[in-house]
């Protein structure tokens, strides 16, 4: 019940917030965390609901940002709205392969693996110059337009961002509750199991990464339309490191734990700006995620909610070891 | 001909410490089954104390080294009891996200104590090459791959030699067994990463002259130990310095022959490579250390 009103509140105060947040400012970060949102629902699909922790999802996201904004730049100048998508599935197939390769492992390896994978994406973003114009990056990205109106002020971009952030939410929880999500969740928990009754493992948990990686593509897709501006930048390991941080924080595991760590965790670097330098932030950043496995292991919603699934001793990463000289 | 002499030889260089790197990680992940993503931070924490230690203390270039490694050691073992031993019985990937805030928190601790602008370590070597034939190579290269066999055949006699070494690989064998027999777990797990830390430390140190140090070049650092782990299989000595020297190679005549631009991808591609081909490492028969 309280839920319920706490996000109807929010929806009401979400839909109306360029009617009493007067500061442009302001407004740009209530942009920024609704592109963090997707991404920490996007990252939440597969290290929530499969355990498996990907620590390359800046490369999806700079996939998307990159396709999107070479497809609406000339010599192509496609639309926003078919470029969206484009972007969507470009970074979806990067998904799939990257799957396909990397869910044959599990844990560290492919940890690991999407590392790797980001790491030679963004080297080739700085060195295919012709195609990404190397380290200055494309400026001019135009800004999407809806029939005669383009979409080039803050409020007009944070009803787009607001709806596609909703719609990620839709798309994630309409999954999670589906035959796919219990799948996720069964293999989560006992893989050897989940697969003895049926399920594949490899063929669920590419799926989730593939719609996980086409979420992080739109995500990059609206950031690119909202900077104008794409540069190797946005492949920086801080991305995913922050988009971590908001769904270990908030509640991997969980619908509305990522949506609270991205408000959580792009208000609060703004409103301690003054007060520290960025780099405070970042080192704050990685004490958080220790304090966080020490003290709140199952993130923010779940321990305030008091929701019943025990994730410390069950649950994905909180897996506790089975027989302390057993060796993989 | 001669240029792929230069380049062998520059690659051994590379390899020599790359080595140091994989053995400390090898190591740490074998024997403590922790992935250890904070590695290459102790990498450079080693290359700013040898940085603090010459240009701000004025100690000799080799006591530079020794405080390098002393440090390394030190916060290895500070870490290993703070965060580590707490979590022991922990599962793996819990382990692994401390780390990873570890990493984080430690990387932006040294951009906030030493500015985000790279600094050029000094070194008393002077900077003509020695000319062998064909081949130059800069006397400071020349010590720091001397340097890197010299503290990767100490390893190796710690390791095989001393009765510590025995409890070493006894735990690694078998964890349960090796306690029943009196070896202090704890104790050993300790070592072990102090161990491992200095030998981040010490490779930061040595490569740091011949570079540069600035706080994100341990993101690298760690890439590069994890591909010479997984090059070399977990927990296996000679399969890490092999490992090591095969990449630092295989890294020059990349950058040599195909494009200096791409010359970190190759320690990425080798990872998924190796990963998804052989995943017990290029030179595994059976996991063990030595």
């Amino acid at each position: 019940m309280i839920a319920r009103v706490l996000a109807a509140l929010g929806a009401v105060a979400a839909v109306t917030a360029p009617l009493w947040v007067a500061n442009p400012y302001h407004l740009h970060v209530l942009i920024m965390a609704g592109i963090f949102t997707i991404l920490a629902l996007s990252l939440n699909l597969l290290l929530g609901y499969t355990g498996q922790l990907s620590l390359g999802h800046a490369a999806f996201f700079g996939i998307g940002a990159y396709t999107s904004a070479l497809l609406t730049m000339p010599p192509l100048e496609w639309s926003f709205w078919v470029a969206l998508p484009a972007a969507a599935l470009a970074a979806g197939l990067a998904g799939w392969a990257i799957g396909r390769l990397a869910l044959k492992l599990r844990g560290a390896y492919f940890v690991l693996v999407t590392i790797s994978f980001a790491g030679v994406i963004s080297l080739v973003s700085v060195n295919w110059m012709e195609l990404t114009n190397g380290p200055l990056g494309i400026p001019g990205v135009p800004a999407p337009s809806v029939g005669p109106w383009t979409l080039r002020t803050k409020t007009a971009y944070w009803y787009l961002v607001l709806a596609m952030a909703v719609l990620a939410y839709l798309v994630c929880r309409r999954l999670v509750y589906s035959r796919l999500g219990r799948a996720l969740v069964a293999l989560r928990e006992n893989e050897p199991l989940a697969e003895s009754v049926g399920i594949d493992g490899t063929h669920y948990l590419v799926l989730a990464a593939v719609v996980s990686a086409a979420m992080a593509g739109v995500g990059g897709s609206l950031y690119a339309h909202y900077t104008r501006f794409v540069s190797p930048e946005v492949f920086l390991f801080s991305y995913t490191v922050t988009m971590v941080i908001m769904v270990i924080a908030g509640g991997q595991g969980t619908l509305a734990g990522p949506v609270v760590g991205a408000l959580l965790f792009t208000a609060l670097p703004e409103a301690l700006r003054e007060a520290m330098a960025w780099q405070w932030q970042l080192l704050a950043y990685g004490v958080v995620l220790i304090v966080c496995v020490f003290f709140l292991p199952r993130g923010i919603v779940p321990t305030v909610t008091g929701a019943a699934r025990p994730a410390w001793t069950e649950g994905g990463l909180f897996k506790t070891r089975r027989g302390s000289g057993s060796r993989e | 001909m001669e240029q792929l002499l230069q380049h062998l030889v520059n690659g051994l260089v590379l390899g020599g410490t790359y080595a140091l790197l994989g053995i400390g990680l090898t190591l740490i992940f074998g024997l403590m089954s922790v992935v250890n993503f904070a590695h290459g931070e102790f990498y450079t924490l080693g290359a700013y104390a040898a940085f603090a230690a010459l240009a701000l203390a004025g100690l000799p270039f080799f006591l530079a080294l020794l405080a390098a490694i002393a440090v390394g050691a030190l916060l290895g073992a500070l870490t290993e009891r703070a965060l580590l031993r707490p979590l022991r019985g922990h599962s793996i990937d819990t382990i692994m996200l401390v780390m990873i805030g570890v990493w984080i928190a430690m990387q932006n601790a040294e951009l906030l104590a030493w500015g985000g602008v790279a600094r050029s370590i000094p070194h008393p070597f002077p900077t003509a090459p020695f000319t062998l034939g064909p081949l130059n190579i800069a006397p400071l290269r020349l010590f720091v791959v001397v340097t890197a066999a010299a503290l990767i055949a100490l390893a190796w006699l710690l390791i095989q030699k001393t009765r510590l070494g025995t409890a070493m690989r006894a735990t690694f064998q078998d964890r349960d067994t090796a306690a029943l027999m009196g070896v202090s777990i704890g104790r050993i797990h300790t070592i072990t990463f102090a161990f491992g830390s200095a030998l981040a430390a010490a490779a930061g140190a040595l490569l740091g002259p011949v570079f540069l140090a600035y706080p994100s070049m341990g993101d690298l650092a760690s890439l590069k130990a994890f591909s010479v782990v997984i090059l070399g299989g977990l927990g296996n000595l000679a399969g890490a310095t092999l490992g090591g020297l095969l990449l630092g190679i295989a890294e020059e005549l990349g950058a040599g022959y195909v494009s200096s631009g791409y010359r970190d991808a190759v320690g990425f591609v080798a990872i998924i490579l190796v990963l998804l081909f052989r995943p017990a490492g290029l030179f595994a028969r059976a996991e063990r250390i030595g």
